[in-house]
């Protein structure tokens, strides 16, 4: 006799083995779903706070504006997917690449004013920018919530023995993690990469060594910007791409920016981990709190350690 | 001792007078009489502003005043109008007890809020008033709250009584309109008290210097948690007069759009001098209802262009524009 959880607030008692085994299999194949779809949901929020958290790091701006970036990426996705029929990979590099361009011509721009002001003045405008964000891509695109038109190959389940699991999740899981141990081993071997991690420790010291600081920068800022992209493309079944899409996933990003430890990479990518799989386990099993879960964890976290959960070094 | 303050006594005087009543503090209220006569088809649009002006003078407080950069004042508005639609529902109809309670319960989210998001600084900060709004948000949304806060679809149906039992809220919206503008006279005249008064002296000290001021002996966390709780009744203040006039409570009132507009209309007038409320909150409500009726998102397109541009040239806004050249013009 055992006590099983099927599904939300249902338990039953079970006294034949043949339907234990079946519950104890649904049981499973409900934990890894939601355990994939956690670490998906996850590692896109990781890839879009990546450029965020080197930001804050680096040049200490709190840049709002950053998931207006990863919305930009995603539509530009979308249009190459939808009009051209590329397939879903060269869309993907070729829409990460122009919001890369974006992003370096507003890193040219716009924000030498941002980085001339306070912190108020940064928070503003940045705000300001998401807003012009969001009015372009209605005006371009309308209101209406934008699905990627996605190949038969990556929207099937996949099976594994008698438990079946989204494809698509496992192509998120696979290409972001590839994304990060790809960065992770810039950020650790190269020679750009130690000068960047100099540059989130003491800019300052930095410079007086003879780093170009702003240079590294201004590059470091346009990849993160082309990561958003990824994750604003990758993600958008999960995250559907609409126009308030830029200040819909602000929260959830800086949560994690903050839970992690203002410019700490790895730090962005346990919190990432963290909340991702514990809002997806949460949404399913307590679903009459909705969202209200990873609030109070998040709040929880902060208020155990208000300077980020975990470390503080960027590698 | 004595000769030192001999030698700032200049200072110090203007330090106070830059906040002692003048004429010009009457203008609000004979700008809304003249609106009365001249556009008495815009009244609930002039309550509307009203309760703008209240709820800008509450960040103010905060934020010109003390530095908070909140990005989720909504979170006390909400409360506010949570607050006072329940009190009609389930308490009383009768409105001022209702603006109490919403207060009231505005001052305890602010308590309860305030040494949280006090403790840190900066983005951390930015993220935490966002986060707390957000959250609210979350639970007005849930299922399990969905009996008490009508979920999505708000709460509704509830009546409010004739304001002292004489002036019944009509169509035409009169009498809303001087409900409000007596609610932000009270809102008004305690702040300019509260600013003027030894405990905003050394708000804004820490403002400008946290740490010397806790050198000092100030207990800094403390009286910014006392500020903010202020802060969070007046701001319920706005959401109850909104939740009472229109007698519809939404998710919308403790949205980030809530908390953004508000930011973007003390920017736009100017913070840290209580009339950038004035001016940002008229300005911005006027033309967005305006700019609604034609296109909101090229109206937002406007505001991100000009919420960019005023932080790099005029980041004290209208009311510096306008000491400015009040200046040129003396000199």
């Amino acid at each position: 006799m055992v006590l099983v959880p099927v599904n939300r607030d249902v338990y039953c008692c079970l006294s034949s083995r043949k339907e234990e085994r079946t519950v104890l299999i649904n049981l499973l194949e409900t934990a890894l779903a939601l355990l994939v779809s956690g670490i998906a949901y996850a590692m896109i929020l990781f890839l879009m706070s990546v450029g965020l958290t080197v930001t804050l790091g680096v040049m200490r701006i709190a840049n709002l504006a950053h998931c207006g970036f990863a919305m930009v990426g995603g539509y530009i996705g979308f249009t190459l997917v939808s009009q051209t029929g590329l397939g879903v990979l060269p869309s993907l590099v070729l829409a990460a690449l122009a919001t890369m361009i974006l992003g370096a011509a507003l890193e040219r721009t716009v924000y030498r004013w941002v980085y001339a002001s306070g912190e108020l003045g940064q928070i503003l405008m940045t705000i300001g920018l998401t807003f012009v964000m969001v009015a372009s891509v209605n005006l371009v695109y309308g209101s209406a919530l934008h699905a990627m038109p996605l190949p038969l190959s990556l929207t099937h389940d996949m099976q594994l023995g008698e438990i079946s699991i989204s494809a698509y999740r496992v192509y998120i899981i696979v290409v972001s993690t590839v994304i990060a141990v790809t960065l992770w081993a810039i950020l650790e071997y190269t020679d750009y990469g130690k000068r960047l991690r100099a540059a989130v420790d003491n800019p300052r010291m930095a410079r007086c060594v003879g780093i170009d600081v702003p240079r590294i920068f201004a590059g470091t800022f346009s990849v993160g910007c082309g990561l958003a992209a990824v994750a604003g493309f990758l993600g958008s079944p999960i995250l559907p791409l609409e126009p308030w899409y830029a200040l819909e996933y602000l929260v959830p990003v800086l949560m994690i920016v903050a839970v992690g430890g203002h410019g700490s990479l790895k730090g962005s990518f346990y919190a990432a981990l963290l909340l991702g799989i514990i809002d997806t386990f949460g949404r399913y099993y307590v679903p009459a709190l909705g969202a209200f879960t990873i609030y109070l964890v998040v709040v929880g976290l902060l208020l155990w350690r208000p300077h980020g959960a975990f470390g503080r070094s960027l590698a | 001792m004595d000769e030192a303050i001999g030698r700032d006594a200049p200072r110090i005087r203007e330090a106070f007078s830059r906040h002692r009543l003048s004429w010009l503090d009457a203008l609000p209220w004979l700008a809304a009489l003249l609106a009365y006569f001249a556009f008495p088809d815009y009244l609930s649009l002039g309550t509307q502003v009203m309760i703008a002006i209240i709820f800008a003078l509450a960040l103010d407080l905060a934020l010109g005043y003390g530095g908070v950069a909140s990005l989720g004042h909504a979170a006390f508005f909400g409360i506010g109008a949570y607050a006072a639609g329940l009190w009609a529902l389930y308490v009383t109809t009768e409105p001022i007890s209702g603006l109490v309670a919403a207060a009231v319960a505005g001052a305890v989210g602010a308590l309860l809020a305030g040494p949280l998001v006090l403790r840190t600084r900066g983005l951390t900060l930015v993220m935490l008033t966002l986060a707390v709004a957000t959250l609210l948000q979350a639970v007005a949304n849930a299922e399990w709250f969905k009996p008490v806060t009508g979920g999505a679809d708000g709460l509704f149906g509830y009546q409010i009584a004739p304001v002292l039992g004489v002036f019944s809220f009509d169509l035409e919206g009169s009498t809303g309109y001087w409900y409000a503008a007596s609610a932000m006279a009270v809102v008004f005249f305690l702040s300019k008290a509260i600013v003027n008064s030894p405990f905003g002296l050394t708000i804004r000290g820490i403002r400008e210097n946290p740490v010397r001021m806790r050198m000092l002996g100030v207990p800094v966390i403390h009286r910014l948690v006392v500020l903010y709780i202020i802060s969070g009744a007046f701001a319920a203040i706005a959401g109850a007069l909104s939740a009472q006039v229109t007698r519809l409570v939404g998710l919308d009132s403790l949205a980030f759009m809530q908390s953004g507009n508000v930011l973007v209309m003390l920017i736009l007038g100017g913070i840290g001098s209580l009339y950038g409320a004035f001016l940002g909150a008229t300005l911005f409500v006027v033309l967005s209802d305006r700019a609604a009726e034609i296109d909101p998102f090229n109206w937002l397109f406007a505001v991100g262009i000009v919420l960019i541009l005023a932080v790099r040239f005029a980041p004290q806004g209208l009311v510096g524009v306008i000491e400015d050249a009040w200046k040129k013009v003396r000199a």
